[in-house]
């Protein structure tokens, strides 16, 4: 008899504990032991105060058109070989379905099809190559820019491997020896480091817009602090449908796309 | 102890005279690299890793492989692989050795190698790669050394030596699992992320190592008469037929999870290796290649009548150390890169410059293992006189 009430008490009791614990839970949500949110592409406040960030809006970019290009990749040396194996771009255009392969939808028009797209560092929030670099010669910025510390990197390629967006070159050779017109306005590199967008960290310092976005002349590119809800890019990022390349990867780039 | 290296007869010091030639070959090649830098190798913007850093994934599996012969001999007193273990960790010593060459040749900056250490990064599995190989090739040589030491004089080996070698049984898993997370952690590389691929590293070196480590005995006794006993390549044959099969099946789990999905991003490397993509099929010969000579080599090995010859048992292990190599050393690494990011397809292959810096690297490392073996061997001989 004695037994079987202890029993029973026992019983009650572990209940007890466990509804306890369930409202505790409910209540105090450092308790919640899954936090985790679900969609890769969600809302989640970026730490810093700033986090800069650009929205493209590809309907305005003109077909042919490389000013943005050519002005990025002559303002920071970036040299040109003429071949695809020692390539070194920072911003470059590449068809719709190449910058977006995971968002390619069956029976497209004609145009999107065979529209550009520009490709850069999209400066991510949750970048892998700053993850996987071994001497923190990439890293993260306050401001959300993913930078390149060119004297600390070790040339291993570890970061063009975690690139999932081929953002990242590499120089395999003397990049001095292809500079056509050399600019004084940011250092060249040498020899076997890797390099990228730097979001023009050159030019935000002066008080300055990144070089591709001053020059389009179709104002395709818009440029700001994705962490204030006033700057004009998330006014447009509110008035728009945009897109993020390969979203579903949980880097959350800072390079948003209007298709 | 290191002297006994320099007593040898004519056939020991052409070997050596071979090996220094193609490190000498290696090393020129390696001045051109340094000079105009790694425009000289295959490697471009797309495939950006090449042989070397395959040479190095496969190295790994070879290093790890030791523990094939540690763990039975010292966990479970196997007494048969009594001569065997110590080559099975100087075989671990000239291939982490090998490894970090292949590492240091690989990059564009080998003289900032040190920030490795100077500004270690724990987030990057590179910084505990580098860890982990150092350590283990630290734990063999002391190991190894320390044995084969005690036995010269005749004495048994110091106590303190027992917890080094349990230490390195669990740190060969550790050296492989840390090199597969080098590429299972990269989010946009699909052929790399999978779980499995820790596993299956382990399970391949684990087929590869034994196999090599029964070609080698195998050469010994041919060249030097010492013979580790066919109870220990017997015993390792049986090794190397479960390590394949396991490796063999996690192939054919990656093949289901892909192909049977559909999904296109998990597809498209297995179907670039194994059928070609959009027109390139560079690879598939290879990797062809790769699956017949490792399952007949298993296949071999199960057949009692022919795993009894010794040409059948060294066909058999080179079939599948070749079969592992090329998995591992061809596919695994040049296929993670194809297609690239944006989907687009970029073949490789190397370079002169680039495989005469791999020769000598393997030349580097296999002297190594003569210089240790022919230590072993004569150490083996004077004490048995």
């Amino acid at each position: 008899m004695m037994n079987e009430q202890r029993r029973e008490f026992i019983r009650k009791a572990g209940f007890g504990v466990l509804a306890g614990l369930g409202v505790a839970a409910g209540i105090v949500p450092g308790y919640s032991l899954e936090k985790t949110v679900l969609p890769a592409w969600d809302e989640k406040p970026v730490a810093g105060k700033i986090r800069w960030g650009m929205l493209i809006d590809t309907r305005k970019c003109k077909e042919g058109c490389q000013q943005c290009v050519a002005v990025c990749h002559h303002e920071h040396n970036v040299p040109d070989f003429g071949n695809r194996k020692d390539e070194v771009k920072w911003i470059w255009k590449s068809p719709y379905e190449k910058v977006f392969p995971t968002a390619t939808q069956q029976f497209k028009s004609k145009e999107l099809s065979e529209r550009s797209c520009l490709a850069l560092c999209n400066h991510c929030a949750e970048s892998p190559c700053t993850r996987a670099c071994p001497t923190e010669a990439t890293f993260k910025r306050w401001d959300g820019i993913v930078a390149m510390d060119y004297h600390r990197c070790i040339g291993c390629r570890f970061c063009m491997a975690a690139c999932p967006y081929g953002s990242r070159s590499f120089n395999w050779q003397d990049p001095r020896t292809a500079i056509k017109e050399a600019s004084t306005s940011y250092p060249t590199r040498e020899q076997g480091v890797v390099e990228k967008c730097n979001f023009c960290s050159d030019r935000l310092v002066k008080g300055l817009q990144p070089a591709c976005v001053e020059t389009c002349p179709e104002h395709a590119l818009t440029f700001g602090d994705l962490n204030d809800p006033k700057s004009d890019i998330r006014m447009l990022l509110e008035t728009n449908t945009t897109m993020q390349r390969k979203p579903e990867l949980g880097t959350k780039p800072s390079v948003f796309y209007i298709i | 102890m290191i002297e006994k290296a320099l007593k040898g007869n004519r056939s020991y010091w052409s070997w050596i005279g071979f090996l220094v030639l193609v490190i000498v070959s290696g090393i020129l090649a390696y001045g051109r690299q340094r000079w105009f830098g790694l425009t000289v190798t295959g490697m471009g913007r797309d495939v950006s890793w090449g042989i070397y850093i395959a040479q190095f994934t496969f190295l790994v599996g070879v290093a790890a492989s030791a523990v094939m012969v540690v763990l039975p001999y010292y966990l479970h007193h196997q007494k048969e692989f009594a001569k065997t273990v110590i080559i099975g960790e100087f075989m671990a010593v000239s291939a982490t050795l090998m490894c970090l060459l292949f590492i240091l040749a690989d990059m564009g900056r080998p003289d900032r190698v040190l920030n490795v250490l100077l500004f270690p990064s724990p987030h990057s599995m590179v910084f505990w790669d580098v860890t982990v190989l150092n350590g283990y090739l630290v734990l063999n040589l002391v190991s190894a050394w320390t044995v084969l030491g005690a036995e010269r004089k005749g004495v048994p080996a110091p106590a303190w030596i027992k917890p080094v070698i349990y230490l390195s049984i669990p740190w060969a898993f550790s050296i492989h699992t840390v090199t597969a997370f080098l590429y299972a952690g990269q989010p946009g590389r699909h052929l790399w992320l999978t779980a499995v691929l820790a596993p299956r590293f382990l399970a391949s070196a684990f087929a590869a190592g034994t196999a090599l480590l029964i070609l080698v005995s195998l050469i010994l006794k041919k060249t030097t008469g010492f013979d580790t006993g066919k109870e220990a390549r017997e015993k390792l044959v049986v090794l190397m037929i479960y390590a394949g099969l396991a490796n063999f099946f996690l192939i054919g789990t990656e093949f289901f999870t892909a192909f049977y999905s559909n999904v296109p991003a998990h597809r498209h490397t297995l179907q670039y290796l194994y059928f070609g993509l959009e027109g390139h099929s560079q690879l598939v010969p290879f990797m062809w290649f790769s699956l017949v000579c490792g399952l007949g080599a298993l296949g071999v090995l199960m057949t009692p009548k022919l795993k009894q010859s010794t040409l059948w048992l060294a066909a058999a292990s080179a079939a599948m150390v070749l079969s592992i190599w090329i998995d591992k050393g061809v596919g695994l690494i040049i296929g993670g890169f194809v297609p690239s990011p944006l989907e687009e397809i970029v073949e490789y292959s190397p370079t002169v410059t680039e495989i005469s810096i791999t020769l000598g690297i393997w030349a580097i490392g296999i002297l190594l293992l003569t210089l240790l073996l022919k230590v072993f061997v004569a150490v083996k001989r004077e004490h048995a006189q």
